[in-house]
């Protein structure tokens, strides 16, 4: 297996947030000899004008992105993608959180804009690369076959955003940075004298840079009816605002007093009820994921792990059963907290196999 | 990488002439035009040239006309200043639904804070108004008309004569951006009938930052920009000499290319432009109203092409051309001139503009067709 990438001379397109990440892929690409072309998207506005400017893709960003690119000597394209953006992330991010789930709009995003639409304007412009600024490697088989793995900075390892990534967008795909730690790609950042290299890192969600997600969510219509605080015998133990303020496994902001620690075991939006339990009940090890893809189907008899949130190891998985809808894993120990709507990843060892979305819990 | 510019409809490329009259407001008479001593002597002397030059231009006289800071400004004060001053008479407004967004976004506001009420008239599918709607929405209480001399995006050209006819007959006021029109054709405020006109001085070769406003005498204007009593009240602020000096030798200058034929010349290339690509390619619509349209622009759209990757790869190989209207800042949005012409996502999604000016030859035309050419059968592959 060797890494993915443009050769001097070849034209490839450089997805850039602004961000010192991006800069600095665009800045190594350039260095190489690559003919860049920098896109940045414009995809969400904050309709007050005094909002947050944090975050990525805010207009300092962008002005950021154009910045490093006139440095370079490069173009560089805003394109406008704010409508696909809030029908493919905002709309469902909303629509999830007000069904009880804990959507990951970074996943939607990448699946939806930029590694199909930007990935499309890539081919349209001539250019056999899209480089983006994710820390995660791209390794290319004999045959040609891209391999996702997992970036060499396990504690910015973004690998888990991009397992439902087509095999078709990963083989234009390339990833300067996922060989590199973020130690590294600071040095880098000061040698090339990128102008971004003081900005702190990004937020989580890029659209909501005060990280208030429920107030968020309310603002933009999915706010969920007050409701009970129920534990797993339906007994009412309090009352809570609406289901779009929890998240499985959340402990903090629930209001119960109770001896034992409680948390979030599972959302009932239809009927507006938050299940609570203590630690030893929230644990699963059984979980249901859809809208599976493959990037590699396992070997026989290779040790499997799953993610699913970001932060966190994984954990090992017994077996994995197919189902109409994708997958039904089996896991080798209990794992806490698994919350519907976020991204469940099949890793074995550093390569990621494949992404889906954890199914919603079937009420039993 | 040779460049070719072919985006005049933005703005042109600033004449050497215009800035070697422009320098010397910099350099020498820097003073306050408005100032009673020998330093604001000087440049109020310029002013005075270049407001007669720029009044030539579009056949009026000079003490009707007060300079802005560009086109949009000039579009908006012609509307605020009407509406205000007549506002005993009426708030209705009638406009069309493909101006520049300079009318269409304060048309909007005098709505939201004004209590205006605004009809915006349609146009079918070359982008033609028809005269009957405008006399279907004309009522008593309609204080002004805006319509454009040419359109931007498609280079149409309205019959304002007609429309200022219709207009008045209901005692309404006529106002007409013609940012870019201006040095195109040969304009005439009397022949037009118009009361109010704007205009720009980048569109002709001249500097950013400097427009004028022509009010006709008598016509109630209630100023918007109020300070130093600068333009006789109407538009107050200390001058932009330098500006306004470029705006006039600008001026001159588009006069003397009107007289000498060139408004043909450019019709030709662009007429050579078209008939070059679309003997090479099928799939071709020309948007806009090829009887009636500025002589330098075409608004064409390629079948199954994504115009915005065309307008990018052109410009991968320096070739400026754009989608339409250029000022949402480098990005490309939906143009509502050609969603106003009811055309079809396939088409809309396609069209670009090519408008040309001086920098432009023969040479380059060709060149230009070759690339279109190659550049759209690459984009049709992709998708085929």
């Amino acid at each position: 297996m060797r890494e993915a990438g443009p050769e001097p001379g070849e034209r490839v397109v450089v997805a850039m947030s602004g961000g010192v990440d991006s800069s600095v892929v665009a800045a190594l690409l350039h260095e190489r000899g690559c003919e860049v072309v920098g896109i940045t998207l414009s995809l969400w506005e904050d309709p007050d004008p005094d909002g947050p400017d944090g975050g990525c893709c805010t207009p300092s960003d962008i002005l950021d992105a154009r910045r490093v690119c006139r440095d370079l000597d490069v173009p560089h394209y805003l394109l406008n993608y704010r409508d696909p953006f809030r029908e493919a992330v905002i709309e469902p991010f909303v629509a999830a959180y007000a069904r009880g789930e804990t959507p990951n709009p970074c996943v939607n995003c990448n699946d939806h804009l930029k590694f199909d639409r930007l990935v499309q304007r890539t081919r349209e412009l001539g250019a056999r690369w899209l480089a983006t600024g994710h820390y995660a490697r791209l390794h290319r088989d004999e045959d040609g076959t891209p391999r996702l793995l997992a970036g060499v900075d396990r504690g910015k390892d973004q690998s888990y955003f991009l397992g439902g990534t087509p095999p078709s967008s990963l083989a234009m795909l390339c990833m300067p940075l996922g060989g590199l730690t973020k130690a590294q790609v600071r040095d880098e950042a000061e040698r090339l004298a990128v102008r971004t290299r003081h900005k702190p890192d990004s937020q989580d969600i890029c659209f909501i840079p005060d990280g208030d997600v429920a107030g968020f969510v309310a603002r933009h219509g999915g706010a969920g009816d007050p409701g009970a605080i129920v534990d797993e015998d339906g007994r009412e133990l309090g009352r809570h605002g609406g289901v779009h303020s929890f998240t499985v496994g959340q402990r903090k902001g629930i209001g119960v007093a109770s001896a034992e620690p409680l948390y979030v075991r599972r959302i009932d939006a239809a009927r507006a009820r938050l299940v609570v339990a203590t630690a030893d009940r929230l644990s699963a090890t059984e979980v249901e994921v859809g809208d599976w893809s493959w990037l590699r189907r396992p070997l026989p008899d290779e040790q499997l792990t799953l993610k699913v949130r970001y932060r966190g190891t994984g954990s090992a998985v017994a077996s994995v059963d197919d189902t109409p809808d994708g997958l039904l894993i089996h896991l080798a120990a209990p794992a806490r907290s698994v919350a519907p709507g976020q991204a469940a990843v099949l890793y074995a060892g550093d390569e990621v196999l494949g992404g889906g979305t954890i199914a919603p819990v079937r009420t039993r | 990488m040779s460049r070719i510019y072919m985006d005049h409809n933005a703005t042109t490329p600033v004449d050497p002439a215009v800035l070697r009259a422009m320098w010397p407001l910099y350099e020498e008479s820097w003073g306050n035009p408005s100032s009673i001593h020998w330093a604001g002597r000087e440049p109020a002397g310029k002013i005075d040239d270049a407001r007669a030059a720029v009044a030539s231009l579009i056949g009026a006289k000079p003490r009707d006309l007060f300079f802005t800071s560009g086109g949009t400004e000039a579009d908006n004060t012609a509307l605020m200043g009407v509406l205000l001053a007549r506002k005993d008479a009426g708030r209705h407004i009638v406009t069309s639904a493909i101006e520049h967004k300079a009318i269409l976004d304060m048309a909007t506001y005098l709505e939201d804070l004004h209590g205006a009420e605004v009809t915006r008239l349609s146009v079918d599918g070359q982008g033609r108004h028809d005269l009957d709607e405008l006399r279907a929405a004309l009522r008593d209480d309609t204080v002004l008309v805006s319509v454009m001399l040419a359109n931007n995006e498609l280079g149409n050209l309205n019959d304002i004569a007609a429309i200022a006819a219709i207009a008045h007959e209901r005692g309404a006021l006529v106002h007409c951006d013609a940012v870019n029109a201006l040095g195109k054709v040969p304009i005439d405020v009397a022949a037009l009938g118009v009361d109010l006109l704007s205009i720009s001085a980048h569109k002709i070769c001249g500097p950013k930052g400097c427009g004028a406003l022509w009010v006709k005498r008598k016509t109630p204007f209630e100023p918007y920009i109020r300070g130093g009593g600068q333009e006789r009240g109407r538009r107050c602020g200390t001058y932009n000499a330098a500006g306004i000096v470029g705006f006039g030798k600008a001026a001159e200058l588009a006069a003397e290319r009107l007289a000498s034929g060139w408004e043909d010349e450019v019709a030709a290339l662009r007429d050579r432009l078209e008939a070059g690509i679309r003997e090479r390619l099928d799939g071709v619509r020309v948007n806009g109203d090829p009887e009636h349209r500025l002589p330098n622009t075409t608004n064409l759209s390629f079948l199954h092409v994504d115009g915005e990757a065309l307008v990018l790869n052109l410009d991968l190989r320096g070739i400026a051309i754009s989608t339409g209207s250029a000022c949402t800042s480098g990005s490309l949005d939906p143009s509502h001139v050609l969603v106003g012409l009811g055309l079809t996502d396939e088409w809309l999604a396609a069209a670009i503009r090519f408008s040309l000016g001086t920098s432009n030859d023969a040479a380059q035309i060709d060149q230009v067709v070759d690339a279109v050419v190659e550049e759209v059968e690459k984009l049709r592959a992709l998708t085929a």
